[in-house]
């Protein structure tokens, strides 16, 4: 203390020789709000924990309000009527439901209060009886003139807060954000991906020409569960247990946005990434209802909720293959290109689709279609193509049909007989639909598969039917090619199957499908087209242990067969010049991937144990026109000189170096060697001591010397006579 | 050339040694018999027998007339490479792992595992030059390493210990007085147990072998970590050759995980290395588990490999080996 006191005598004196005034009470010096002196904390969290509001222990009280009048004789009447509507939807706390009474008249006030039995509950978790209720029955009609009005108690609070005048909201000034896609203006033109092993993720470089990977960015524990690239890449979501979150920058990778969604557990983008769409589902506290679901929207620039949507799992979870619990994902499938104008889920006897001007249903009804059990739109176009399963025993057909959105009409329909399953397969321009139909033989025991081709942007849409040579063939895969007219089936029952190549196009006749050409017996079981089309790689994942074969479309010529030893992921790069062929975790041992050229050359590999996600960072569309591409892919040999010469001048830079470090390597063990040698010789009389002096060691080479041994067997002494 | 298939024990290798001037190899195994071999085509010569217990390593002299075993039957025998016969038994209270003549063969390093209540241990004995004159006691017992020592050598002139276990540190002990001179630091050293320990011919240098997937080399004196040779598999066994700049590496997944996969997710192939530059040459498959014992004939010109399979597979190089190129 006293050191203090002395030190602000000093102060005050020297103060006052200056002729300062100090009679400023420091603490009454206030920031003005927003203003921090331009010292910024380290970390946003800081704020954001502060933010975090605490439980006011009424989370699961709600408040029902329009309720009618009554006077006390009626009052048991009323309460029995409101117990009877909200114990339907969860347990009422006892002495949970509380109307109160004016104390004068003895009638009811028109609202009640209504606790539910939900024990006090885990951070973050949802209130989940409350909140049904409040959605159930906000609305509800007890009579003409009573509709129930449901709100949470806690909200009261909230809206209570709501200013009784408007204030202008304040216009933030701008501030120019990082160029996100700056990863594309890269010299060397390479690209990216993210990969995810242990507890690290990191984005690299494929720096192909010199067979290796560049750090762009890493970082331990960046992500919960996984990580996602939006669909141009430009932003890379990470999914934690409060919320996802997005991430880019021009050189590194900053947080740009954080998305509160607690427990996500999938997320999607919308293909123009205009959107974010997170899911999570969570256990009821009643164990026989379904799990209760709950869907965001968000804005991904702003990170708003642009629409939520709750409900029990059994309104999500109709038709498609499950993906989720039941769930199958994405919920909501965005359609109309990258313009991100519509979404859609499949009901029960509808669909409904949403537009994203407004976030509601279009014309405010969802699309009706009876026993309708799947849907998927075009990749560029609203169009939608729905499929409805035949009913009455075969007496109404199975149906496919086309539907233009927002108008809801139908372009063009097929009915397909006997039909028992359908696949709807869109080429990626939208310019044809493959519907592969199961359908029964005659004897309904056994299936066989034929495809309905649509041809979309020709006039009145025509279709075509193909079957495969051998019609009972089951089909293990198909795939079209990207932006072309071709695609690839994969057919047969025998271990080997095969592999069989059509086009839309004959060589006279554009409107007829035709065969290119059947590999036989081919060990592979997934196709995976380039995505410029022309390649393929035909992989035999799972049993066939990671057979890779890169063939060439155009010449229907094997370029390389491979292998990736247990190889369970493949994707191409977005340019379509490089493969990669993953291992994951889901075997223990060769976690890694490799790196392939689009002919099947192995450029590197790279073992990581516990890999998990293997994800090429995607690039936006071309802005060349497809004239200008169709020109530079004629005058390819202009275009490609340049970087020729580069690739030419790298290789060589390479060699240099590689000369160079093994050289040095090669001098450095020499040293060691020449020290070794040194002490060696040095101990070598010592080392010669401990042999007993025998001329020790290694050095030595082996001598054979001639030895003449002379043995005396046996001396043995005669006396001869001598005679004479 | 196609290797030598030699086919004696019964149950998986654990240890191959070849004598000095390279005519002899000698070969332990879980099974209880040491056997030795011509290195050349690879007939057995005889075995010794009078063990009870795997045999985890042996040891020959300079002049090939003494062989010396370690058991886990919990005793080092001292043989006549010879006749075969038994000419003394040193009893430990627990296995021993591993055995090594010193420079003169006057003296002999033997390291023995935590058993019951003991700690492991490294022990030095004087080998008498007649075996009747042998003795049970030890000269150094050297206490202090967590879990096992799978391998303690000679250091130079006999002056120092080099020992490598479980504990994944490499420490150089005073032959002495059994004081710890060095210690391999955590950074640069191996990340899990060591299995293998080799030395070169002049034993300046030495390779560790490791579970952590990779083998490293090491100055003997200073203990300066000099090279890392990474590779996939767990490393069991280590070899350098004496001729090229070239070191063998064997191992290969656990033996427990063997049946669950395809046989050539095991990887149990000896792969070679360039010394210096630390690239990976190629490899030598055959075995069908994994690699547990490795050797380098004196000459340079040949190898063997001892496999969890039984077998031994003696390689003579063909003669591009000998040109190869990187």
């Amino acid at each position: 203390m006293a050191a203090e006191v002395v030190l602000m005598n000093e102060v005050e004196s020297k103060a006052a020789q200056l002729g300062i005034d100090l009679s400023v009470d420091l603490n009454s010096i206030q920031l003005p709000p927003g203003e921090n002196f331009g010292i910024v904390s380290d970390d946003e969290d800081v704020y954001l924990d502060d933010q975090l509001e605490f439980d006011s222990g009424f989370g699961n009280v709600i408040v029902v309000d329009n309720l009618p009048v009554v006077p006390r004789e009626k009052f048991e009447k009323l309460e029995g009527v409101i117990r009877k509507i909200y114990s339907q939807i969860g347990v009422i706390k006892e002495d949970g439901l509380w109307m109160p009474t004016d104390p004068e008249t003895k009638k009811t006030l028109g609202y009640c209060f209504i606790e539910y039995n939900t024990p006090q509950v885990r951070y973050l978790q949802l209130f989940e009886e409350a909140e049904l209720a409040k959605e159930k029955t906000n609305g509800y009609k007890l009579d003409r003139s009573h509709i129930f009005a449901v709100n949470m108690f806690d909200d009261f609070d909230k809206y209570m807060r709501v200013p009784d005048e408007w204030a202008p909201p304040e216009i933030k000034p701008y501030t120019p954000g990082e160029n996100l896609q700056k990863w594309l203006t890269d010299e060397k033109a390479r690209d990216q991906f993210v990969i995810r092993a242990g507890t690290d993720t990191e984005v690299l470089w494929n720096d192909a020409r010199q067979s290796k990977t560049e750090l762009v960015y890493k970082r331990t524990y960046w992500t919960e569960s996984f990580v996602q690239w939006s669909p141009l890449g430009t932003y890379l979501a990470t999914v934690h247990r409060q919320g996802a979150a997005v991430w880019g920058g021009a050189t590194t990778f900053n947080r740009l946005m954080r998305y509160a969604h607690p427990q996500v557990k999938l997320i999607d983008f919308s293909p123009g990434e205009k959107f974010l769409v997170t899911y999570s589902s969570h256990e009821p506290s009643n164990p026989r209802d379904a799990n209760r679901v709950v869907i965001n929207i968000f804005d991904v620039r702003t990170g708003k909720v642009m629409r939520d949507f709750k409900g029990s799992a059994d309104e999500f979870s109709v038709g498609g293959a499950g993906g989720v619990a039941g769930v199958s994902w994405p919920v909501f499938r965005w359609g109309g290109g990258k313009a991100d104008k519509y979404f859609a889920k499949l009901g029960k006897n509808m669909i409904s689709v949403y537009e994203t001007d407004t976030f509601s249903l279009i014309d405010k009804k969802s699309l009706k279609v009876e026993n309708v059990v799947d849907f998927s739109w075009s990749p560029t176009d609203p169009i939608l193509a729905l499929f409805v399963p035949e009913l009455g025993g075969g007496n109404q057909p199975a149906r496919v049909s086309l539907v233009q959105i927002p108008s809801k009409t139908e372009l063009r329909q097929k009915n397909l007989f006997s039909v028992s399953d359908c696949k709807m397969y869109w080429q990626s321009n939208g310019d044809y639909l493959a519907v592969k139909a199961d359908r029964y033989t005659k004897t309904k025991k056994s299936t066989y598969t034929g495809f309905e081709l649509f041809r979309i942007k020709e006039r009145d849409i025509p279709i075509e039917v193909l079957e495969l040579d051998n019609k009972s063939d089951k089909i293990i895969a198909f795939a079209w090619e990207p932006k072309g007219h071709r695609f690839a089936v994969i057919h047969g029952d025998n271990p080997r199957p095969d592999i069989s190549f059509y086009s839309m196009r004959t060589a006279h006749n554009t409107g007829r499908v035709s065969k290119l050409s059947t590999l036989k017996g081919k060990q592979a079981n997934a196709l995976f087209w380039s995505p410029g089309g022309r390649f393929i790689v035909l992989a035999g994942l799972k049993g066939f242990n990671g057979q890779l074969e890169f063939f060439s479309v155009d010449e229907l010529e094997t370029m390389a067969t491979a292998e990736h030893f247990m190889a369970t992921e493949i994707e191409w790069d977005p340019t379509g010049r490089f493969v990669a062929t993953a291992v994951t975790s889901v075997h223990e041992m060769e976690n890694g991937f490799n790196i392939w050229s689009f002919n099947g050359k192995l450029l590197y590999r790279i073992l990581k144990d516990h890999f998990f996600q293997f994800l090429w960072r995607p690039r936006p569309p071309s802005f060349l026109t497809p004239e200008k591409e169709e020109e530079i892919a004629r005058n390819l040999k202009k275009y490609s000189k340049k970087y020729e010469a580069e690739d030419q001048d790298v290789s060589m830079l390479l060699s240099e170096q590689d000369r160079e470090k093994r050289r040095k390597l090669k001098e450095e063990w020499e040293k060691w060697v020449s020290e070794w040698k040194q002490t060696h010789e040095e101990e070598n009389s010592e080392r010669q001591k401990l042999r007993d002096g025998e001329a020790s060691d290694e050095e030595e080479e082996y001598e054979a010397k001639e030895v003449e041994v002379e043995e005396l067997l046996d001396v043995s002494e005669e006396v001869l006579p001598f005679e004479e | 050339m196609r290797p030598i298939l030699m086919k004696g024990h019964e149950r998986p290798l654990t240890f191959l040694k070849y004598n000095r001037d390279g005519d002899l190899l000698f070969s332990c195994a879980k099974d209880h018999t040491p056997t030795v071999w011509f290195a050349d085509n690879g007939e057995r010569l005889g075995t010794y027998r009078g063990h009870n217990g795997a045999v985890w390593t042996c040891d020959v002299s300079r002049d090939s007339m003494r062989l010396v075993t370690g058991s886990a039957d919990q005793t080092v025998k001292l043989w006549n490479v010879q006749t075969g016969t038994q000419l003394y038994t040193f009893t430990f209270g627990s296995p021993a792992r591993s055995v090594e003549f010193a420079i003169g063969d006057k003296l002999a390093v033997i390291t023995t595992d935590p058993f019951m209540e003991l700690t492991s241990a490294i022990h030095v004995k004087r080998i008498a030059k007649d075996p009747i004159e042998q003795t049970e006691e030890s000269m150094l017992v050297i206490k202090g390493p967590q879990g096992r020592i799978n391998r303690a050598v000679w250091g130079p002139l006999n002056r120092t210990i080099i020992s490598a276990g479980e504990d994944a540190v490499i420490r150089i002990w005073d032959s002495e007085t059994g004081k710890l001179l060095r210690e391999s630091d955590k950074e640069s050293g191996h990340k899990k147990t060591i299995t293998s320990l080799t030395k070169s011919a002049d034993g300046s240098h030495f390779l560790t072998g490791s579970l952590d997937k990779s083998a490293r080399l090491w100055d003997t004196r200073t203990l300066t970590l000099i090279k890392t040779y990474g590779t996939e598999r767990p490393v069991n066994a280590v070899a350098m050759s004496p001729l090229l700049n070239h070191v063998v590496l064997g191992g290969g997944q656990d033996a427990s995980a063997v049946t669950t996969t395809d046989h050539r997710a095991g990887k149990f192939e000896a792969k070679f290395y360039d010394k210096i530059l630390q690239e990976e040459i190629g490899g030598v498959k055959g075995h069908f588990g994994p690699i547990n014992a490795l050797a380098f004939n004196p000459d340079g010109k040949s190898f063997s490999s001892g496999g969890e399979d039984g077998y031994v597979r003696l390689h003579h190089f063909d003669p591009d080996y000998f040109n190869i190129k990187i």
